[in-house]
């Protein structure tokens, strides 16, 4: 169980290896990466903007991990989001679950990135041709949080 | 008390925190808004459309209804878009 914010890169198969590590009774590891594209809505983007509440996101990204614990048999579970500037092909977020099988860890995957990305207090400003935009919530964000129920 | 805003809140509004002397009027989150609006154009942008805000008290999201003293942590944003 942890949960870190930070600007740095990280190096994804280095933090599902410690993930794991000396924990022989993990039989899966769910894994999904953000990654940065280079387009939006048509237009080209050339990067983008983290900004976050720090503290509250810390708080919420905790919560919501405590409630995935909650609903699965997980062993370990991680998520690394980053902020500041980021430009496209560069990884935004790495979320990982580790479950003695692949059921709870590939659900317990989906529902903490579905529940992040409504729930955590991040904002990201994208650069196009056109300047810069903030990206607005997506109703098929919400969507995708509430199949998980409350 | 404690403001803070983010993303296209701050924008509108010119800093990303500040720390206010709470009138005595002012009981809940929708009153503290009400009361924002007052206090120039950029205030009034930010909180033009409040359906598009969403309110944390002490770091936690609440409704337009929450009490709110002196105290607090309040923050204003869009809605969240990480991930």
């Amino acid at each position: 169980m942890a949960v870190r914010v930070q600007e740095a890169d990280f190096d994804v198969g280095a933090e599902l290896a410690a993930l794991t590590a000396n924990n022989h009774r993990v039989g899966g590891v769910g894994v999904f990466v953000g990654v940065v594209r280079d387009t939006a809505g048509g237009s080209a983007v050339s990067g983008m903007t983290l900004e976050h509440y720090p503290g509250m996101t810390e708080r919420q990204l905790a919560a919501i991990e405590a409630e995935a614990a909650a609903r699965w048999p997980l062993e370990a579970s991680l998520i690394v989001h980053r902020v500041g500037r980021l430009a496209p092909g560069e990884t935004i977020v790495l979320v990982a679950c580790a479950s003695a099988h692949r059921q709870a860890a590939l659900d317990a995957t989906a529902f903490l990135i579905d529940w992040l990305k409504t729930k955590a207090p991040f904002w990201k400003l994208e650069e196009t041709a056109d300047g810069e935009c903030w990206v607005d919530a997506r109703e098929s964000d919400d969507a995708a949080a509430a199949r998980w129920g409350r | 008390m404690k403001l803070l805003y983010f993303a296209w809140v701050r924008q509108r509004i010119g800093v990303g925190q500040e720390t206010v002397s709470l009138p005595a009027e002012v009981a809940t989150v929708a009153g503290l808004v009400d009361w924002l609006r007052t206090r120039g154009p950029g205030y009034a942008e930010a909180f033009r459309d409040t359906r598009a805000i969403r309110c944390a008290v002490n770091q936690e999201y609440v409704e337009p209804d929450q009490p709110v003293s002196a105290d607090d942590e309040v923050a204003f944003f869009p809605p969240v878009t990480g991930g």
